[in-house]
């Protein structure tokens, strides 16, 4: 309406923030490209964590649910058929002869067998699986206890993390296998599994064969998938890309309950 | 307006009229980050949105029934990517706009909003979080500012809650507003009640709720009470509110910015801007000579 403007001071600031705007348009992704403006922005994941942290408690439980809520599929993302010889070799033997290595700050390094992970101390629990994408689906989960399974190798007391080698190569040649990794508060939480039944059936290869990890109170790219090895840590820094896991180091953040 | 008492005038310019001073600093402070932290909050959540372009109501996406909002493509007979918009079951094309759009070498390609429209520009899920993230907090810190400095220097008693005259005007504020006849002279110096009734749901409801429902989302506060998130009707519907209580914001940013425009943009904008609004001298031997 009186959008145009005689006085100069006006035509001024009209042009001045027009310009603005288009300049604050392609500045947010060239600062979304730049070294350092990234890491402004990360340092609310601190904030994040701590504010989570101090309302919702170490040992709250994720919610549960009831049969009825089951979705009917359970959707699989990212990889649905590990593109390893080895994983497929596995599975064409019925996971038999897989093994669940467990090493780095332990007092005892151990591997598991199916069987044996079956004896461990399980859980059954109906949880929602919440993706970074946005979408959720209802699942059934039994698994055995990592804190159980921790405690039977026992912890040293210097480690903070437990690092989660895969079997599904992120890459289509082959390499970049996925990783994950937790701390010891959600590694030692009674609903985080090391699961291998879904719905009541032996979890399809879909949805992580033989084993994937249930840490219910984060989002979905921190259940890893096709679990090979654990590796108990003081420090992730010098894994990989040295964030934490394999999104993590394409820039999602290492702390997902959010 | 917290200044009423404060500081009646300056010295007047133009003949009948004069400056007052309408909007304290904070304020202004506080609405301008508002500005930036609502934008990049916008714009950064369309990107997320994107990474999954649908709605639901529900404890989750898979429940057998559809999804109530999605945006996607679909090609037609001449292998043409077509942008489609559905509501409720019902399609709309909405090619250019929504689902489809031309990318700059003039080929229709699959995007769910304009490049334009989100940060970052093409789809980036990852980065997208982290200016959500970032805003998000400085909104809400914003906000508490605000919220404390407004009851603890009484702009929220004096100058936001509705008297009993405001309640009697409403009727004819309401016809004020429809023929867009705004007022010049004492009145200008106040919220009128439609202003300040709006005000008052923005800042105590609808911002509160997208708010709630951005941490609802949030699979850590989850666990604060168990089942909490059910009472907005579980985790996929307070996807879907958060969305609608964006939307709203930005409703509300539009009727905002139309009533500056039809109410004197100059005027109401340097008002946010150094705080001062010129105002019709309405006793007659102030404007006479």
């Amino acid at each position: 309406m009186k959008l145009r403007a005689r006085n100069p001071r006006r035509r001024f600031l009209l042009r001045g923030s027009s310009a603005m705007a288009a300049l604050a348009l392609s500045g947010c992704d060239a600062l979304s490209r730049s070294d350092w403006f990234p890491r402004v922005l990360s340092s609310a994941e601190k904030l994040d964590r701590g504010a989570q942290r101090l309302v919702a408690p170490r040992r709250a439980m994720a919610q549960e649910f009831t049969p009825a809520d089951l979705s009917p599929q359970f959707r699989s993302n990212g990889t649905a058929m590990p593109q390893n010889a080895a994983y497929q070799a596995l599975a064409a033997g019925g996971f038999a002869d897989y093994r669940l290595e467990v090493g780095g700050l332990v007092q005892r390094p151990a591997s598991f067998s199916l069987t044996e992970l079956r004896a461990l101390p399980g859980r059954t629990q109906i949880t929602r699986h919440d993706c970074v994408e946005g979408w959720s689906a209802i699942g059934q989960w039994k698994g055995a206890r990592l804190s159980a399974l921790l405690e039977s190798v026992g912890v040293q007391p210097a480690a903070r993390y437990v690092v989660f080698h895969c079997a599904d190569p992120m890459e289509d040649d082959g390499t970049e296998p996925y990783y994950e990794s937790i701390d010891m508060d959600d590694a030692m939480h009674p609903q985080t599994l090391l699961a291998y039944e879904l719905n009541d059936h032996a979890l399809p290869i879909k949805n992580g064969a033989p084993i994937r990890l249930r840490v219910e109170r984060q989002l979905g790219y921190k259940h890893a998938k096709y679990v090979l090895r654990l590796e108990l840590v003081e420090s992730f820094a010098r894994i990989r890309g040295g964030m934490g896991g394999y999104w993590e180091d394409q820039g999602y953040e290492w702390y997902a309950g959010i | 307006m917290t200044s009423a008492a404060r500081s009646p005038t300056t010295a007047p310019r133009r003949r009948g009229t004069y400056l007052y001073y309408r909007h304290a600093l904070p304020v202004r402070v506080m609405h301008w980050i508002n500005v930036i932290a609502l934008t990049v909050l916008l714009m950064s959540g369309l990107n997320i949105f994107s990474a999954h372009p649908a709605l639901y109501w529900g404890r989750s996406s898979y429940t057998g029934r559809g999804p109530v909002f999605e945006i996607g493509t679909v090609e037609d007979p001449r292998g043409d990517t077509v942008g489609v918009t559905r509501v409720l079951g019902h399609d709309f094309v909405t090619t250019g706009a929504l689902g489809a759009a031309r990318a700059p070498d003039g080929e229709v390609v699959e995007r769910t909003f304009p490049s334009w429209l989100t940060i970052p520009g093409n789809r980036w899920l990852a980065m997208a979080r982290r200016w959500h993230f970032f805003f998000a907090w400085v909104f809400v810190l914003n906000g508490l500012c605000y919220l404390g400095y407004s009851i603890a220097s009484r702009h929220l008693s004096r100058d936001l809650a509705p008297d009993r005259t405001d309640w009697r005007s409403i009727g004819r504020s309401i016809v004020d507003h429809l023929r867009f006849r705004h007022p010049a002279g004492e009145a200008a110096k106040r919220y009128n009640v439609l202003q300040k009734l709006t005000y008052l749901a923005v800042v105590f409801v609808l911002v509160p709720l997208v708010i709630l429902m951005g941490l609802a989302m949030s699979p850590r506060l989850d666990t604060v009470l168990p089942g909490w998130v059910d009472f907005f009707g579980g985790r996929q519907s307070v996807r879907t509110l958060h969305f609608i209580a964006a939307w709203l914001i930005v409703a509300f940013v539009l009727v905002h910015v139309f009533e500056v425009i039809v109410a004197g943009f100059w005027n109401e904008l340097r008002s946010m801007i150094t705080g001062r609004y010129r105002v019709q001298a309405e006793a007659p031997d102030e404007t006479a000579r």
